[in-house]
């Protein structure tokens, strides 16, 4: 297959096809920087219009948690960022139900409205989906 | 000796391990991801009350703000500041961190 074939290919798909992309995030954030990385990676996949849903799960749950203050560690404090979601149509937020529990939070401790799932209803949900990203 | 752990209880047995060759009179400072085993409700909690009765327990205030959870902190557990660290890596013989 010649470069000039696909690039036409790819350029068909995305503007003819929207996939459903689910980013799970999975890691506590500022001790490691992969929550950081995650939410970054779908600001940017906003920019190409497909169905995104971001799901947090096991310690990923606390990148929601409200009242995040980083001045004293000094490091950004990007969790605001995950209201500014809504504005690049980023609207299906979806957390785990068990790993809520297993860490003493409810959704009340939450930033950000979501949807909180059973296990199950999750299953479901990565199941439908054409890409899933994990961080 | 004082023992540091950084890890989150729910992605790594560090916890478990420093407690369990914490020995009576050991300190054990929880920094970073470490931190939320002294949070109410967590998987740790259990762990932390039964360890208290032979060892002190310290967190950093810092890294506890940074993640939202300086109002959840179980009971009997003392908040340190850096320079509150610092004191207590010079007051200890030995320093063990178990990433």
């Amino acid at each position: 297959m010649s470069d000039l074939t696909a690039g036409g290919e790819m350029q068909e798909e995305t503007s003819g096809t929207i996939k459903k992309f689910m980013f799970v995030n999975r890691r506590a954030p500022h001790g490691t920087v992969y929550a950081l990385e995650a939410l970054e990676v779908v600001l940017i996949s906003a920019a190409f219009d497909q169905d995104i849903s971001m799901v947090f799960l096991d310690d990923g749950v606390y990148e929601l948690v409200k009242g995040q203050q980083t001045k004293a560690i000094d490091v950004k404090n990007f969790s605001p960022a995950y209201r500014a979601l809504d504005g690049y149509d980023i609207e299906k937020l979806y957390v785990d139900a068990d790993s809520l529990a297993a860490r003493g939070l409810t959704e009340d401790n939450l930033l950000v409205p979501v949807e909180v799932l059973s296990a199950a209803q999750m299953a479901e949900l990565m199941d439908q989906q054409d890409v899933v990203i994990g961080f | 000796m004082l023992h540091i752990v950084n890890k989150s209880p729910f992605e790594r047995n560090a916890l478990d391990s420093c407690l369990r060759f914490g020995r009576d009179g050991s300190a054990v400072l929880l920094i970073e991801d470490g931190v939320y085993a002294v949070t109410r409700g967590n998987i740790a909690e259990s762990k932390i009350k039964a360890a208290l009765g032979q060892m002190k327990i310290y967190a950093l205030r810092p890294d506890l703000e940074a993640r939202g959870m300086q109002d959840a902190v179980l009971e009997g557990i003392q908040l340190v500041d850096y320079g509150g660290f610092v004191d207590l890596v010079a007051s200890h013989n030995a320093v063990q961190s178990w990433l």
